[in-house]
C-alpha cells in the first residue's frame, strides 16, 4: 500500500522557493502535494518552482492541484513555474490541454534564471 | 460479458491501493506486447476510472468494494491484440449521458478524469449493473507492430 504522504524537498534560491516532490502524485498523495504547494506560496517568494524530475507518474488529481496552485499564484502575485517533466507526465498536461496554461521549462536552472 | 476474465481483483475503495493496481495493469499490458507509452496510457485510464468511483461514486469512503477484471486479448482475430478492462462498483447509478467531462477551455481543478479516459482508450462504455452499481468497460488495442512481451 502506498504512503499517502508525498516526500517533497524544499529549497530557497534567490527569490525562488523550489519544491522537489519525489514519487507518484495520484489521488492518495494529491492532498499532501497541495499542502506543500500552499505553504510555499503563503511564504510569498517571487516564484515557486516545482521540479518534477523525480515524479514518475501523475494523474488528474495532481493536475488539479497544479491548476489550483496556478490560480492561487495569480491571486497572490507569486510566480509558478514547472520544470523537469518526464514525457509521461507532460503527456497528461497535453491530453488535458493544459500545457499552455502553465509556464513549463526544462530545468530548475532555467526556472531560477528566469526570475 | 460471457468469457470469464483472466484476472479479477476485488479491492477496497482506498486511494492508497491505486499504485499497486497501476503496477498490475502495466504488467499485464507489457505481457501482451504493449509498448511503454501504451502501458502508461492504460494504467492512467484505470487509475482515473478508479479515482472517479472512489471520489464521485463512493464519496471518498475507503471501505467500499470495487472489482477490476482484465481480459488480455492475444489472438490475431478480427479484433486483434489488445486489453479489455472492466471496473464494477456498487455506487449510485447514473445515466451514461450524465457522464460528461468539463469544458477543457475553462482551466479549473477537477473534472478531467473522464476526458482522459476517453482520450487514451479506444472504446469506453458505462452501464448500470444489476441490481446496483455501475460497470465501466474499456478496451485498448495494441499499437501496430507490437510484439508479444516476455
Amino acid at each position: 500500500m502506498q504512503d499517502s504522504s508525498l516526500q517533497v524537498q524544499v529549497e530557497s534560491r534567490g527569490g525562488s522557493t523550489i519544491l522537489s516532490p519525489r514519487g507518484d502524485v495520484d489521488m492518495s498523495r494529491a492532498p499532501s502535494f497541495r499542502e506543500h504547494v500552499r505553504i510555499a506560496q503563503q511564504g510569498k517568494p517571487k516564484q515557486v518552482v516545482i521540479d518534477m524530475a523525480e515524479v514518475e507518474y501523475m494523474d488528474s488529481s495532481g493536475l488539479a492541484t497544479l491548476v489550483e496552485a496556478m490560480r492561487n499564484a495569480r491571486g497572490l502575485g507569486v510566480g509558478l513555474v514547472l520544470c523537469g517533466l518526464n514525457p509521461k507526465v507532460l503527456a497528461i498536461f497535453e491530453i488535458a490541454r493544459l500545457h499552455h496554461f502553465f509556464k513549463i521549462v526544462p530545468t530548475v536552472s532555467d526556472a531560477v534564471g528566469g526570475v | 460479458m460471457g468469457e470469464k476474465p483472466h484476472i479479477k481483483v476485488e479491492m477496497l475503495s482506498d486511494p492508497c491501493l491505486l499504485a499497486g493496481v497501476r503496477q498490475l495493469v502495466v504488467g499485464v499490458a507489457q505481457r501482451i506486447g504493449f509498448d511503454e507509452h501504451a502501458c502508461s496510457q492504460v494504467a492512467l485510464a484505470v487509475d482515473e476510472a478508479l479515482a472517479n468511483v472512489i471520489r464521485h461514486g463512493y464519496g471518498r469512503a475507503a471501505d467500499r468494494p470495487i472489482w477490476l477484471s482484465l481480459w488480455p486479448r492475444e489472438e490475431n482475430g478480427a479484433c486483434g491484440r489488445g486489453l479489455r478492462i472492466e471496473i464494477e462498483d456498487e455506487a449510485r447509478q447514473v445515466e451514461e449521458s450524465e457522464l460528461c467531462g468539463r469544458d477543457l477551455d475553462d482551466p479549473r481543478p477537477g473534472g478531467l478524469g473522464l476526458h482522459i479516459i476517453r482520450e487514451v482508450m479506444d472504446e469506453v462504455c458505462y452501464q448500470k449493473r444489476s441490481p446496483k452499481g455501475m460497470r465501466l468497460t474499456m478496451t485498448k488495442r495494441a499499437p501496430a507492430g507490437a510484439g508479444r512481451g516476455e
